[in-house]
């Protein structure tokens, strides 16, 4: 699958937020979160940026950022909706919960749809384990979704 | 009239803001006077929302509340559960750690005094360092997020390590499926991880702490954050803690999604923005931890304890639970049960009691299949096991863990062989790549699972191979425990592991 060319960003305002976080210990991940918060991914030219600020390799930002599964080289979709694939939420229907609402929308884990609406991301528990099964849609949580609530999740954000 | 309604994620989940905010549009369009709380949960999960109304004559149960039965709550007509206390799910317990979760407002430090909060620290305050962890030594208590090592132990190594410079590291990186205690108290209770982690800092001589708080729970790192600002401005954290003349204070870390940064080396590395990847031991991180100097690393619920046992004593906490599982352990039941949520409870309440009586069986009304206790690495257990009391050792004694004391229940339609190979899956995905059992291991896990699912009856004495070289070889316990599950299920439901092959010949 073709990968859409990366948006325009600006290096000036990548390196304001080094700035911000610079005088933190340890603060490779919170400038990264903060980069990821800004631009919804982290950008390759960040890399080179926060190399040099944290005195690093370019190699190093690379293992690190691809370490994680919530960093992002790329932009997702304009939401993204996580759906728990743990234990607890497979004791109550996630499994068939999750490939209903992937075959919907003709995506892999991962994917995101073809308009840029929706991002589908796994999620390996969200505390939510009496109420599975759980999901997350922009950080905004929702318990015991069937396959209706799933389908009005996805229709309003746009799938 | 005062109406308190959940703000914890659970009862988010099902549907608490809007209650809320249906209740505060009610109230205004009938101008009467209600002063709406969002304290945390209860725990009674499958009750929530769960909406407490005082009107003076205290708090009343009701739930779960749905947006539309907002009206009759307010005309005093719907039907109720009658006063929270005299529910049988909350009598039955012995709320130590969790005794304010769900009574107060979260970030109401005027609340959490009057509830007993701040008494075990300002007592810690005018102890010595080695009177503080002696006292955490003879209350017994043990680790919580899963290793079950005793704190007071680890806080006087730390204490007595040479080193310029100390750490507080609480691991918030609750990543079990089935768990969720770390996150109620974060949202519900707050004040008290703080308190527990400025004890621990004026215990060990540490200065500086930090809370590694997993991304996926971001209602905890905003009510945590929220609290930690109260809390410096309150004077309980800064140059100053409590007027002891002794330093203390905090910032929050966000994790990046990664399991295994809730093993303890693998989150030190994380905090100091590397890779999440297992260190070897030794050294131990009390030691040489965070940035090589000596470091605490505790579980949210191991210091959100610590304030209860400043304030009422060792001998006091030391006196509930079974042999050397001191006190008490707030049980997590979730997955197919009825009555779903957080139930404190000394040690020693056998799993049965758990599951049939505490949980009421499964909410498919379908027989119980088997429990899975202990989060992604610990064992499924079928009926035959279900007298072992819930503690360390007897769980140990039956090839187990409690780990983070999540318990999740199945019922007869689970596929053990699906679950052991979700087992091997999910470590495959989460490996940190350090040790070949663990990176490699779990991807021809998955593999021979899938052979057995085809028929090879020769892949099973594979498998077992495969997880004692996983379970001796691998340098953490992501690794070294994948095979508690994978195990169990082929042991406890060999019919699951042949059924495919039966079918198709």
């Amino acid at each position: 699958m073709p990968t859409p060319p990366a948006p325009f960003v600006p290096q000036d305002e990548i390196a304001a937020i080094i700035a911000a976080h610079l005088h933190l210990e340890g603060p490779l991940l919170p400038m990264l979160h903060a980069v990821q918060a800004a631009f919804g991914h982290v950008p390759p030219p960040a890399h080179d940026l926060l190399a040099g600020a944290l005195n690093i390799t370019r190699a190093e930002v690379h293992g690190v950022v691809s370490f994680y599964h919530d960093f992002r080289t790329t932009p997702a979709g304009r939401h993204t909706v996580r759906i728990c694939r743990a234990e607890a939420c497979q004791a109550v229907g996630g499994t068939a919960l999750a490939d209903a609402a992937l075959a919907r929308l003709g995506i892999e884990w991962g994917g995101t749809t073809a308009n840029g609406a929706v991002t589908v991301e796994p999620v390996y528990c969200l505390g939510l384990c009496a109420c599975g099964p759980a999901a997350m849609i922009d950080g905004k949580v929702v318990g015991r979704v069937d396959g209706a609530r799933m389908d009005a999740i996805l229709t309003e954000a746009g799938a | 009239m005062k109406i308190y309604v959940p703000r914890d994620s659970a009862a988010k989940a099902l549907g608490a803001d809007d209650v809320a905010c249906a209740i505060a549009d009610q109230a205004a369009a009938r101008g009467i006077d209600v002063q709406i709380i969002r304290n945390g949960s209860r725990g009674m999960v499958w009750l929530e929302p769960l909406v407490e109304v005082d009107r003076g004559a205290g708090r009343m149960a009701f739930g779960p509340v749905a947006v539309a039965d907002v009206c009759a709550l307010l005309d005093g007509t719907l039907a109720g559960l009658g006063p929270t206390d005299d529910l049988d799910w909350m009598k039955r317990q012995t709320r130590l750690t969790f005794a304010r979760c769900g009574v107060i407002d979260p970030l109401s430090l005027e609340d959490y005094a009057a509830h007993g909060g701040l008494v075990g620290l300002r007592r810690a305050a005018g102890l010595t360092g080695a009177g503080i962890v002696a006292e955490v030594t003879a209350s017994g208590l043990r680790g919580r997020g899963g290793a079950g090592f005793p704190t007071g132990i680890k806080w006087e190594t730390v204490r007595t390590a040479p080193g310029d410079r100390k750490y507080i590291v609480c691991n918030a990186d609750e990543g079990d499926s089935g768990t969720f205690a770390d996150r109620m108290i974060m949202e519900g209770d707050p004040f008290c991880v703080i308190e527990g982690m400025a004890i621990a800092g004026l215990g060990v001589g540490a200065e500086k702490g930090f809370v590694y708080l997993r991304s996926e729970y971001p209602d905890a790192i905003e009510v945590l954050a929220a609290a930690v600002r109260l809390a410096r401005a309150a004077g309980i954290l800064g140059a100053d803690v409590m007027g002891s003349g002794r330093a203390f204070d905090m910032e929050i870390r966000v994790g990046a999604g990664a399991y295994v940064c809730g093993e303890e080396t693998a989150l030190l590395n994380s905090l100091e923005g590397k890779r999440g990847v297992v260190r070897a031991k030794p050294p131990l991180p009390a030691l040489e931890g965070l940035f090589g100097k000596p470091t605490v690393v505790n579980n949210v619920i191991s210091l959100a304890t610590v304030p209860v046992i400043l304030e009422r004593g060792a001998a006091f906490y030391a006196g509930f639970g079974l042999g050397r599982s001191r006190g008490t352990t707030p049980v997590q039941i979730a997955g197919n049960v009825a009555r779903g949520g957080l139930f404190e409870t000394a040690f020693g309440m056998p799993l049965g009691e758990l599951v049939d009586d505490i949980a009421g069986g499964t909410a498919s009304g379908r027989a119980v299949k088997a429990v899975q206790v202990g989060g992604p690495l610990g064992a499924y257990m079928a009926r035959d096991r279900f007298a072992t009391p819930f503690c360390y050792e007897a769980f140990d004694g039956q090839g187990g863990l409690i780990g983070h004391a999540g318990v999740v229940v199945f019922d007869d339609s689970a596929d053990m062989r699906a679950m052991a190979r979700f087992a091997m899956e999910f470590c495959a995905v989460e490996s940190c790549g350090k040790c070949t059992p663990c990176r490699i291991g779990a991807v021809r896990g998955v593999e021979t699972i899938d052979r057995i699912a085809a028929g090879d009856a020769g892949a099973v004495g594979l498998l077992e191979d495969l997880c004692e070289t996983m379970r001796d070889g691998s340098l953490c316990a992501l690794g070294g425990f994948t095979p508690y599950p994978v195990l169990s299920a082929l042991r406890a439901f060999p019919e699951d592991f042949t059924a495919v092959r039966e079918a198709a010949e």
